[in-house]
């Protein structure tokens, strides 16, 4: 079990250093670095003043060595301006160059400096990140259970009304992404066309204050998406427990219905569903940037966007890095947790 | 000219309408609450041998349930026909109706083919035994020809971009202030912020789906299958290596990954260009493959079909991937490619790249399936009776082993056909890409938001055709599962 876990961390790490570089190289290409210096300068740069821009920021040099220097095995660029002043990215503003370490990456726990929130990427990250967790939390809190209780309804007895109707359900929520349920919900609670108005139509104020009114539509239109497909999984592994053979022993037995469901089926229907919770996480993460710009909720997502949008380098690294690390670790908490919970599966 | 009501004088239907639904839904209500409280019912065998069960509030339920279903669908059908009959008179639901006259041909004319001749339809003919399946092929269909004939000018009542002046955010059903001849006198859903017709875009918006959704899954099945055979039937290295990659794409979060291709820079550099002459060869590799395989034992007929099947190919891929002459044209360089004489069809450059990044997306997934598939089905016997006939590998992939995991690729098929129309959604709801005044629905959507507390007509109909033509692949897929278990 540990060299299992050991490889799968190997294998992560490997993942992770594929993924960045990639990042790296796709975000340092010329056309992208001409238009982060255009944004940080101003818009009507000429050529040559880009080129001097990037050329002090370092940003010139070749694409492995500046992702060595923002690893923190290469020791970082500096540039001395016409002034004899030293300015690099591991100098701060306040200090000097002699102060500054020469390494400073993710290896040094340094992440870097944000150019469109400027401030430093690791707290952007944790502040964004706290906001998008409480987000998920409820999404969670709302979503894994009653997707379980639709699909162990549905997946009781197969072909019956209940399951009929819990199914078709399921495929609409399934076929409903988040930009077309939100559009439909904001467009039925919120608006003044329509008039119920039971709901505010933006989550800017559940940054501070979540209430139920500012802070429910943002969760019940991620979990609707995702609450379908884990509904349809369970049912599927509910509809395959009930019909084996220990099960039609119980009913023969004269165990009553109910007692069936709760204490022989429940158990084993409910392995296949913790893999798929544990993988939604990815899929979440999607739901999570549409919603946030929908709702205009200042988290993970937002912040992705607007990293994008601007070329903040240094940003759009540590949230793929953050972003690659929550898929890998649900993954590998998946199937740790299936080996765990399904006794007929060791890992040799 | 005056104002469009939504139903126009056949306003008498609503009630109807309105109770046949509350109806349905009360007796869908009962039916699960009476299949769970209420106990099974009872059979009772005549002396004679008949069974009779017992007519308790289940059947009563059932026949309220079924009824009210069928006086829906009734009225539905009223509505439509009405609307067909009297145009406008019906009001902006009657028009709208005779507008897509044309989808309402081409659907009975379909259905009715289909069922006459079902039986010897293989797989698509059972479809047409399965209600599920029935309804989802109808929303489908529905939007494919609505798509169709919208691109040839047929339901469509103005232009998807010209702007009218004094028809800004109007309410739906508002006439035009000055009619020219020939001229559409309303705008029957409304006008958006740009004072376009919302009905025309969303019709046109359909035409933009049904180009590229299943044209994009369709490479990505073909990328997904010449790699995921042999992973699977090989395994080792080549599994361990094609995985890792697989599952690397896969860690990619889809927006980030978007936002790092779909963008004018990208596009300057000249990425996805390269991205699509790497993606877009591999049918070809798939056709030479699949037919060299089960040929090559008689060269006389083999090298004459692989040379007229590759050269249509090889053509078709060099028009798609070189625009004026050139495969990759950046201020820096530029690589050669046909010369525009013999290009058949250019792609803009916003195209290609959502194109490419909506296969690159796709294909890792259908590559696990299909891996996952062939490794299952290499350890059956007739694949061990084909190896023992000394068949080659490549045979035994791709007419031994593929065939038979047909089943569960169609039906993964059609769900990733939904599954991409969300992703070029997402795009166009992001801003990626397609051009701001193109009339896809994500962009349509993404407009309409902004505005979302006041008016609601710009961004519902986009929404509700991309949820309908999504919900109608689902069912689709559901109702084709259905039947390819049953045999």
């Amino acid at each position: 079990m540990g060299l299992f876990i050991l490889r799968r961390v190997g294998i992560m790490l490997l993942t992770a250093l594929c993924l960045t570089f990639l990042v790296f190289y796709l975000t340092n290409l010329y056309p992208n670095l001409e238009k982060l210096a255009k944004t940080q300068g101003n818009f009507r740069m000429s050529d040559e003043q880009v080129e001097s821009f990037l050329e002090k920021g370092g940003y010139l040099q070749s694409t492995p060595v500046k992702y060595g220097e923002w690893l923190g095995i290469l020791p970082s660029y500096r540039h001395t301006n016409e002034d004899g002043t030293v300015q690099g990215r591991c100098i701060l503003p306040g200090k000097t160059a002699e102060e500054s370490p020469n390494f400073c990456g993710i290896l040094q726990g340094y992440w870097g400096y944000s150019t469109v929130f400027k401030e430093e990427v690791s707290t952007v990250v944790g502040t964004r990140l706290a906001l998008t967790g409480r987000l998920m939390f409820w999404v969670m809190l709302l979503m894994v259970p009653s997707a379980l209780i639709l699909g162990i309804l549905a997946g009781m007895k197969e072909g019956s009304a209940t399951d009929r109707t819990l199914s078709t359900f399921a495929i609409t929520t399934t076929a409903t992404p988040e930009y077309v349920s939100g559009v439909i919900f904001i467009a039925i609670f919120t608006s003044s066309a329509v008039g119920l108005k039971w709901f505010k139509g933006t989550a800017t104020q559940a940054m501070e204050n979540p209430t139920f009114e500012n802070f429910f539509l943002p969760v019940l239109t991620i979990a609707l998406y995702g609450m379908g497909y884990i509904a349809r999984m369970t049912r599927a592994s509910m509809t395959e427990v009930m019909t084996a053979q220990y099960i039609r022993t119980a009913r023969l037995k004269g165990v009553s219905f109910p007692n069936i469901v709760m204490k022989h089926a429940l158990r084993n229907a409910l392995i296949a569903p913790f893999t798929v919770i544990m993988l939604q996480f990815p899929w979440l993460l999607n739901g999570v940037v549409i919603v946030e710009t929908l709702f205009n909720y200042k988290g993970f997502g937002w912040a992705l966007v607007q990293a994008a949008g601007n070329n903040d380098i240094q940003l759009l690294l540590a949230i793929s890095v953050v972003s690659v690390f929550v898929v890998l670790v649900t993954q590998l908490i998946s199937d740790i947790g299936y080996v765990y919970l399904n006794p007929r599966i060791r890992i040799s | 000219m005056e104002p469009l009501t939504w139903t126009g004088s056949i306003a008498f239907l609503n009630p109807l309408l309105a109770i046949a639904l509350v109806l349905m839904t009360a007796s869908i209500l009962a039916w699960i609450l009476a299949s769970i409280v209420l106990p099974e019912p009872q059979m009772t065998v005549n002396p004679d041998g008949t069974l009779t069960s017992g007519s308790g509030i289940r059947n009563l339920i059932q026949a309220l349930m079924r009824y009210s279903f069928l006086a829906s669908v009734g009225l539905a059908v009223a509505y439509i026909v009405l609307g067909i009959l009297m145009g406008t008179s019906a009001g902006i639901i009657g028009a709208m109706m005779q507008q897509f006259l044309p989808v309402w041909f081409s659907l009975i004319l379909l259905y009715a083919m289909s069922i006459a001749f079902k039986r010897k339809l293989g797989l698509y003919g059972k479809l047409f035994d399965s209600p599920i399946g029935m309804i989802g092929f109808g929303l489908v269909m529905f939007w494919v020809f609505t798509g169709i004939f919208g691109a040839l000018d047929l339901i469509v009542t103005h232009d998807s971009l010209s702007q009218v002046s004094g028809m800004k955010n109007k309410v739906p059903g508002t006439p035009l202030p000055s009619v020219e001849d020939g001229e559409y006198a309303w705008y029957l859903l409304g006008g958006d912020n740009l004072a376009r017709d919302v009905f025309s875009r969303m019709v046109k918006g359909a035409w933009i789906v049904v180009q590229i959704a299943p044209l994009a899954t369709m490479f990505a099945f073909m990328v997904g299958i010449t790699l995921g055979l042999p992973a699977g039937y090989y395994g080792g290295r080549l599994d361990t290596l094609l995985s890792f990659l697989a599952n690397l794409i896969l860690a990619f979060p889809v927006i980030l990954l978007f936002y790092l291709l779909v963008t004018p820079e990208i596009v300057a550099t000249g990425v996805p260009n390269y991205m699509a002459a790497v993606l877009f060869i591999f049918p070809i590799i798939f056709l030479g493959v699949l037919l060299n395989s089960r040929y090559y034992t008689r060269p006389t007929f083999r090298t004459p079909l692989l040379i007229g099947v590759l050269g249509v190919a090889l053509w078709l891929y060099l028009s798609l991937i070189s625009t004026g002459g050139y495969v990759v044209n950046t201020d820096a360089y530029g690589i050669w490619g046909l010369p525009t004489f013999l290009d058949l069809f250019d792609v803009p450059a916003g195209i290609l790249v959502v194109f490419v990044s909506v296969v690159f997306v796709n294909s890792p997934t259908v590559f696990r399936i299909v891996r996952g598939l062939a490794m299952d089905i290499k350890t059956r016997d007739y694949v061990a009776a084909a190896q023992t006939r000394g068949e080659g590998p490549w045979y035994i992939m791709l007419w031994e082993i593929l065939p038979n995991a047909r089943g569960p690729l169609i039906v993964d098929f059609c769900l990733r056909i939904g599954y991409t129309t969300i992703l070029l959604g997402t795009l166009g709801f992001f801003g990626l890409g397609l051009p701001p005044e193109s009339p896809d629905w994500g962009s349509t959507i993404n407009e309409g938001r902004k505005l979302l507390s006041v008016y609601l007509h710009p961004a519902l109909p986009p929404a509700l055709a991309l949820l309908s033509l999504v919900l109608g692949l689902n069912l689709l897929a559901d109702g084709l599962r259905e039947e390819s278990l049953k045999d």
